[in-house]
């Protein structure tokens, strides 16, 4: 045998196994990627398309280019949900983070007994279906509701008000509710990233004399950038998609205070049955969406790169 | 070392508070759907004078939650079964063959996986009315199976990649093959019996994922096909101004996600947290 079949028995030698048929991967992959092209790559093509119409979603759509998008950059509505999304992420995203990252700083180390019942407990509401999240919190926030009662009970009768329906406080209080979805899962994370760093490093950070904030500063952060940015990434991409909680809490009012992009996707195609402008919308969001998780995913993979070749 | 007690102390304290603060609307939320209309006034955590079943029964009857317990139940069961299926396929093909096109798969794959259903929806829309399928449980089933096919396959893919390559090589020396039509086939034979845990995750995920759905069951599965949520958020009518009965309504609607997650919450937590890592 000459060495370039040498070569190639080589090169393949990792690859297709001697009891492997290389046709029977596609018998095992085609089932389920047919249904994944009929009913995800196929619609999504059709996202684009229908970008590009105008279109009723009923009657046959009008090639009209780039004019929805045109539209899109003048129209105050999405700008304004998009804004509405913006602010979400301090709900969503910041405050959990930085809640999770002081509490996990002020934290013993180390293994704690009963971390089990801590960790189910904290990520319930990440399990629970959204829509009952809002009504529960719809009926905290009522005006008649519990949080109200609380406030006359502790002498700040003047502070009552309809949360939800008031044009300052709304985005606040559905905020809020955000925040009390993501802050659980931020703590699991940190908790359980802190427990994998070597206590070597607190004790020489000590032994140097370094003090808490130094310390929390220079081993527990660089310690969880993993974490910290898995919490960015879900806790991020929940703000820019959120639909069904705002859509229980508020339905985007009072006035559009609340209303986010997804929301305004949703009433321009379904409710004013302007599809083709939805789906520019839609494409708009996907691309965000589909973007950070695409920068961050790089940006990991670059860093995992970066360590193993040292 | 005393530093150390009373800083355990601390953390246990701070983290039982916000244990509660996680977990207090839910208790709430029950102790509201064994009230009176009444009684509400009484605070959030005040014990209901007599347990009032009965916000159960209108919420069950009187307000259709019988229906739409039944519309959930019809959709997400065979979600989750053909999506395991589908995924354990196709993930043993990407985690342990090589073939032309594989990385171009993948990368399409990759695709469903970051992508929001706001990406698909109206053309989805449209598509079950060129189907055929509006107004049939198919609408429902057949794109959340495909939504779930992208998660799915990476799962199994990346349990696969991690079963030692010396078992299977033992199996194929006893006579094991890859024919999806053998008996004798590696998949059946050595990878199923391991694969127990990945796929309990990978079944409980997707239970939640399809239980919980929202927006595509509100935009394609009008009126007589809602499912638990979407009646939930659309309920009009007598009660839907009924506190304690929404409240009963909630219970309902969460329970079974609730008693699932509690009794693989181990599996929840690192599902989601990983899956996360992916997506």
């Amino acid at each position: 045998m000459g060495r370039f079949a040498d070569a190639l028995a080589a090169s393949t030698a990792g690859r297709g196994r001697p009891y492997e048929h290389v046709h029977h991967a596609y018998f095992y992959i085609l089932p389920g990627f047919i249904v994944y092209f009929v009913f995800v790559l196929i619609p999504i093509v059709n996202t684009v398309r229908y970008s590009l119409t105008e279109w009723t979603g009923f009657t046959a759509p009008q090639y009209i280019g780039l004019a929805n998008y045109e539209r899109l950059l003048e129209d105050g509505r999405f700008w304004n949900a998009l804004g509405n999304n913006a602010f979400f992420v301090i709900f969503y995203t910041i405050l959990p983070i930085m809640l999770g990252l002081f509490l996990t700083s002020l934290m013993a180390r180390g293994n704690l007994r009963g971390m089990v019942i801590f960790r189910t407990g904290l990520f319930v509401p990440q399990v629970m279906s959204a829509v009952v999240v809002g009504i529960i919190w719809r009926w905290i926030f009522d005006y008649r509701g519990p949080l109200n009662a609380f406030l006359r009970d502790i002498g700040l009768g003047a502070a009552v008000k309809p949360w939800l329906g008031d044009f300052t406080w709304a985005p606040y209080a559905a905020g809020i509710v955000g925040s009390w979805v993501e802050y659980g899962l931020c703590m699991v994370l940190f908790i359980a990233g802190v427990q994998s760093i070597s206590e070597e490093l607190y004790d020489a950070a000590e032994v140097d004399g370094a003090n808490a904030w130094h310390q929390f500063r220079h081993v527990t952060l660089p310690g969880l950038q993993q974490q910290v940015l898995v919490a960015f990434v879900v806790t991020f991409i929940a703000a820019l998609r959120v639909f069904d909680l705002v859509f229980v809490l508020t339905r985007g009012g009072p006035g559009r205070e609340t209303q986010v992009v997804s929301m305004l996707i949703y009433e321009e195609a379904f409710e004013y049955h302007r599809a083709g402008y939805g789906s520019a919308m839609a494409l708009v969001m996907t691309v965000l969406i589909v973007s950070v998780s695409t920068a961050v995913f790089y940006a990991q993979s670059r860093r995992e790169e970066r360590e193993n070749a040292r | 070392m005393r530093v150390s007690i009373r800083r355990t102390l601390f953390t246990y304290t701070i983290l039982t508070l916000f244990l509660f603060i996680a977990v207090m609307p839910f208790v709430g939320n029950i102790l509201t759907s064994l009230k009176t209309r009444s009684e509400l006034a009484s605070g959030l955590f005040a014990l209901p004078e007599t347990w009032r079943w009965e916000n159960y029964a209108n919420a069950w009857q009187g307000a259709r939650f019988d229906d739409f317990f039944l519309n959930s139940v019809i959709v997400v069961v065979p979600v989750v079964i053909v999506s395991i299926v589908l995924s354990l396929f196709s993930g043993y093909a990407f985690g342990l063959m090589s073939f032309p096109g594989e990385n171009a798969l993948l990368l399409l794959v990759t695709l469903g996986l970051m992508a929001p259903s706001e990406a698909v929806i109206i053309p989805l829309w449209h598509l079950m009315d060129v189907l055929g399928l509006r107004s049939t449980y198919w609408a429902l089933i057949l794109p959340q199976i495909a939504l779930s096919f992208s998660f799915g396959t990476f799962w199994m893919r990346a349990h696969f990649k991690g079963v030692p390559r010396e078992l299977i090589d033992a199996a194929v020396v006893d006579g094991c093959n890859t024919s999806p039509f053998s008996l004798r086939n590696v998949l059946w034979r050595i990878l199923l019996p391991l694969s127990g845990p990945a796929l309990m995750s990978l079944v409980v995920l997707v239970f939640m994922w399809t239980w919980n759905e929202f927006f595509l069951v509100l935009v394609i599965g009008g009126g007589e096909y809602r499912t638990l949520p979407v009646g939930l958020a659309l309920l009009r009518g007598r009660y839907s101004s009924d506190v304690p009965v929404m409240a009963a309504a909630s219970t309902i609607v969460s329970l079974p996600v609730l008693v699932v997650y509690l009794i693989f919450q181990r599996h929840f937590i690192r599902g989601m947290v990983s899956g996360a890592l992916k997506a």
